[in-house]
């Protein structure tokens, strides 16, 4: 009942003041608020010398590697929608949101929701520069969503499944539904040492040595820069 | 402390001898400087034009990009020089601004392409001077309003899967462009709009003599007929208002909505009239109510633009009409006054009271003259005519705000219908772009890979042909390529799919092979990818050749498949070993694989799939026995 009332005083005053502004005619209000624009968030990397020394790139690598990162983030960060729209322009067939989605999580080490360009460049050089032994241990970092150690079973579904809707509708063969399920069947059959159901680091490191193919393919995007 | 007077603080330390004689304790040291630079000049080279500028001039800003560290990210070691690949009529504004200390905005340039600018230089547009402020912040606000505008309308025709049918009705109601239905509805609903509107309006004229009694409107004469027309269209203006009660998403706001209240007062009246009898007194009242019929005429607002533009219009100048209406009533109460005590000596005015005096008051202002009554004294007549002469003045004033917000609102109406019929066009066109970059990497699927085997053959003048991607169109394409073979899927086009489909429902043959061959029984070094090992990675050698179809792309290497090769070598150009088509080994293989990607007839397929599958025996211990398929867990 009191809300009822403190509506209908509130009501009421609104009213008198619209027949105050009929009478003595200001003038209408700005309807849309001039939000301050001090949301930019802005961030500066490192100076050049130190993330030199920190990763493995030149100075020429990193320029270039700036360039193309502050003109799609000007605000030197890269959120996850602007993330998933990057990466999504290079999978036109499917839908590469979800392959985005954990790539980003296994970006932003900090767990921020945003990657800067130290945390970009500290991967990059893992991923292109660094040894084998690191670049699994990324990549191990990657399938294990919930950062827990272990890769189980549904993580490994997940990047699977992601990976599979990036090929999208057109294909051939024709996607069934449990191609995923097999594919991850058969990569848990090589990796699963002990058979217990879950994938550790160790057990992913010893499996991804043995295989050749793997390792081949570890080294196939060393001169992507 | 403002940037712009630090080159005074010499000056001012300079003074400060003033004090020294004064000071009652020990002056503390003075701060030395650490890195003692001569001030140097720095290049700015901005997409060709050249900016120079002291060091420290950039420096007084430290967190923007030009006077912080970030810009050592853009220098150029062989030119010594910073160089910038972004607009320099705008850096021309940025770089005045470190200079003297205000951002100004220049009119000829578009707001967004300034804001991004700004962006990049890490400036923020708050501390645009007061010269140009104003200016800035109107254009932001019309840009913020088209975007709102584009999110508005796209999210009016996202097309949801999975709409309740509540929804689909409301989208139907409010859009009637989205279904036949909605479309039939609307004009239904218009049409008897009118048929009601008109009723109402025939009603009321006399419509010849019946014989022996005055002349009758024609609503009594046919009152049966008009009747039935009046029953009709409130059946069907009360079946429209219960629709969309029930399918507004918040039945209460739509209550309160001024269509709604329009389209009770409507057909109220209808019903009033069913319940009430004919009795005399009441029927007076009745009578008056029937008046509220010619609301109906506001609903045809639903069915044009204009009208609610108009309505919106005057909305929007409620306010300023509003002010002038009470400058009026005090004018008119004004001359009103003056004009009854001017005339009160004159005998039989008219001028009886005040009140009665407002009638010529506004019948003067507004110039319409009557003539009932009219000033007889000389007094009245003066003050008579400095009434009317005023009263055009305060009655042309509404009249340029009406007619201003009108026209603005009706051009961004104007615009934003544009927007949208521009935006379907524009949509189709990225739709098309993005279509043929998936189809050019099928494309060059086909012609890239011939390109490898090729060069593999070691016939150089050829590898040439086709060699018009670009080294990012490459390298985009293996990466592609890189995620098929994780998948072992590969992208086709849509023809292709459908074709696929159809052959695969038509047959179940294929179905059930390529599942079975493609499920992965384990990851088994096959011969072909031990072959891969020794040559370069290629990724023809693990690419199988399956049973053809027209226009095939290459695919899974079933064991059958490696004998049908043989069939479309005879219509290669580039088969080198034609008859070395039955006996595959592992050179062979990898260039009639290669043939294979060259687009067959349609003729081919029957003959190729009138092939019965061969057992795995037979002339294949070269190859091995099961499918080659290698499932590659690539790290990216």
């Amino acid at each position: 009942m009191s809300g009822c009332s403190k509506r209908c005083k509130l009501g009421f005053v609104k009213f008198a003041q619209t027949i105050l502004k009929l009478i003595t005619g200001t003038l209408s209000k700005d309807k849309i608020e001039d939000e301050l624009e001090m949301t930019m968030v802005c961030h500066r990397p490192e100076g050049l010398e130190q993330l030199e020394a920190q990763t493995n790139f030149t100075k020429r690598e990193l320029q270039v590697l700036y360039r193309g990162f502050k003109n799609e983030c000007p605000s030197g960060v890269v959120n996850e929608e602007t993330f998933k729209q990057i990466y999504a322009q290079f999978f036109p067939h499917g839908d590469a949101s979800t392959y985005a989605h954990y790539l980003f999580h296994a970006f932003d080490t900090t767990q921020t929701g945003s990657v800067k360009f130290e945390d970009f460049v500290t991967a990059l050089s893992i991923l292109l520069r660094g040894t084998v032994h690191e670049k699994l241990r990324w990549t191990f970092n990657l399938y294990d969503i919930n950062k827990d150690g272990y890769i189980n079973k549904e993580e490994m579904m997940d990047i699977v499944k992601a990976i599979y809707d990036m090929m999208g509708k057109y294909t051939y063969p024709v996607l069934r539904e449990d191609t995923p399920r097999q594919h991850v069947d058969v990569f848990f059959q090589k990796m699963d040492k002990n058979k217990d159901g879950i994938v550790t680091l160790d057990e992913f490191l010893e499996s991804c040595q043995e295989d050749d193919n793997i390792m081949r393919s570890l080294q196939l995007f060393q001169n992507v820069m | 402390m403002a940037a712009g007077v630090a080159a005074w603080l010499p000056f001012a330390r300079a003074a400060a001898i003033g004090w020294m004689p004064v000071a009652n304790c020990p002056m503390p040291l003075a701060p030395t400087d650490k890195n003692k630079r001569q001030d140097e000049l720095i290049v700015l080279n901005v997409s060709g034009r050249r900016f120079e500028t002291w060091r420290t001039t950039l420096e007084r800003y430290p967190d923007t990009l030009l006077g912080s560290t970030e810009k050592e990210f853009f220098f150029n070691e062989d030119t010594k020089e910073y160089f910038f690949d972004r607009d320099p009529e705008v850096f021309r504004c940025v770089l005045n601004f470190y200079r003297t200390g205000k951002l100004h905005y220049p009119r000829y340039e578009c707001i967004s392409a300034y804001d991004d600018e700004l962006a990049f230089y890490g400036i923020l547009p708050e501390i645009i001077g007061d010269c140009c402020y104003e200016e800035y912040k109107d254009r932001k606000r019309e840009n913020a309003e088209r975007l709102q505008d584009d999110l508005d309308s796209e999210n009016n025709q996202e097309s949801m899967p999975s709409l309740s049918f509540r929804q689909t009705m409301w989208r139907a109601f409010e859009n009637p462009h989205t279904s036949t239905m909605a479309l039939v509805f609307y004009y239904v609903t218009g049409f008897f709009i009118a048929v009601s509107v008109i009723t109402n309006v025939v009603e009321t004229v006399p419509c010849g003599t019946v014989p022996g009694s005055k002349e009758l409107p024609c609503g009594e004469r046919y009152s049966v007929a008009f009747f039935c027309l009046d029953t009709a269209c409130v059946m069907i203006f009360t079946v429209e208002y219960l629709l969309r009660l029930f399918a507004a998403p918040s039945r209460y706001r739509f209550i309160r909505s001024v269509m709604s209240i329009i389209d009770v007062v409507a057909i109220m009246p209808y019903y009033i009239g069913l319940v009430m009898t004919n009795n005399e007194d009441v029927s007076g009242a009745f009578v008056t109510l029937r008046v509220f019929r010619v609301f109906r005429i506001f609903k045809f607002s639903r069915h044009s633009q204009g009208l609610r533009i108009l309505g919106y219009t005057l909305k929007s100048c409620a306010s300023e009409l509003g002010f002038l209406l009470f400058s009026l009533t005090m004018a008119i109460i004004i001359f009103a006054t003056v004009m009854f005590y001017a005339e009160k000596g004159s005998s039989a005015s008219k001028f009886t009271s005040i009140p009665a005096s407002f009638w010529y008051t506004i019948v003067t202002m507004t110039t319409l003259g009557y003539g009932d009554m009219v000033p007889k004294t000389i007094a009245g007549k003066i003050f008579g005519s400095i009434c009317s002469l005023s009263g055009v003045l305060v009655i042309a004033l509404p009249v340029p705000v009406i007619v201003s917000n009108f026209s603005r609102i009706y051009h961004q109406n104007q615009r934003a219908d544009k927007r949208r019929a521009q935006k379907k066009a524009r949509l189709a066109r990225i739709r098309v772009a993005k279509t043929g970059s998936s189809n050019a990497y099928l494309h060059s699927k086909r012609n890239g890979l011939l390109n490898e085997a090729l060069e593999l053959m070691g016939t150089p003048e050829e590898a040439h042909v086709g060699k018009t991607t670009s080294l990012i169109e490459s390298q985009h394409h293996h990466l592609l390529h890189c995620l098929e073979k994780t998948t072992n899927h590969e992208f086709i086009d849509e023809q292709m799919y459908e074709q696929n489909c159809l052959e695969s429902s038509m047959q179940n043959y294929p179905s059930t092979r390529s599942p079975s061959l493609s499920s992965h029984q384990g990851l088994t070094t096959t011969c072909c990818s031990r072959r891969s090992k020794k040559t370069t990675h290629l990724p023809n050698s693990n690419l199988p050749a399956t049973r053809l179809r027209s226009m095939q792309e290459l695919s899974t290497i079933h064991i059958q498949g490696s004998e049908q090769p043989s069939l479309t070598t005879s219509r290669s150009s580039l088969n080198l070993k034609a008859d070395d088509g039955l006996r595959p080994n592992c050179k062979t293989s990898q260039i009639t694989t290669a043939i294979i990607s060259i687009p067959t007839p349609p003729a081919l397929t029957p003959e190729g799939e009138s092939r019965p599958p061969p057992a795995s025996p037979g002339p294949n211990t070269n190859i091995p026995a099961i499918a080659s398929n290698v499932v590659k867990v690539s790290a990216l």
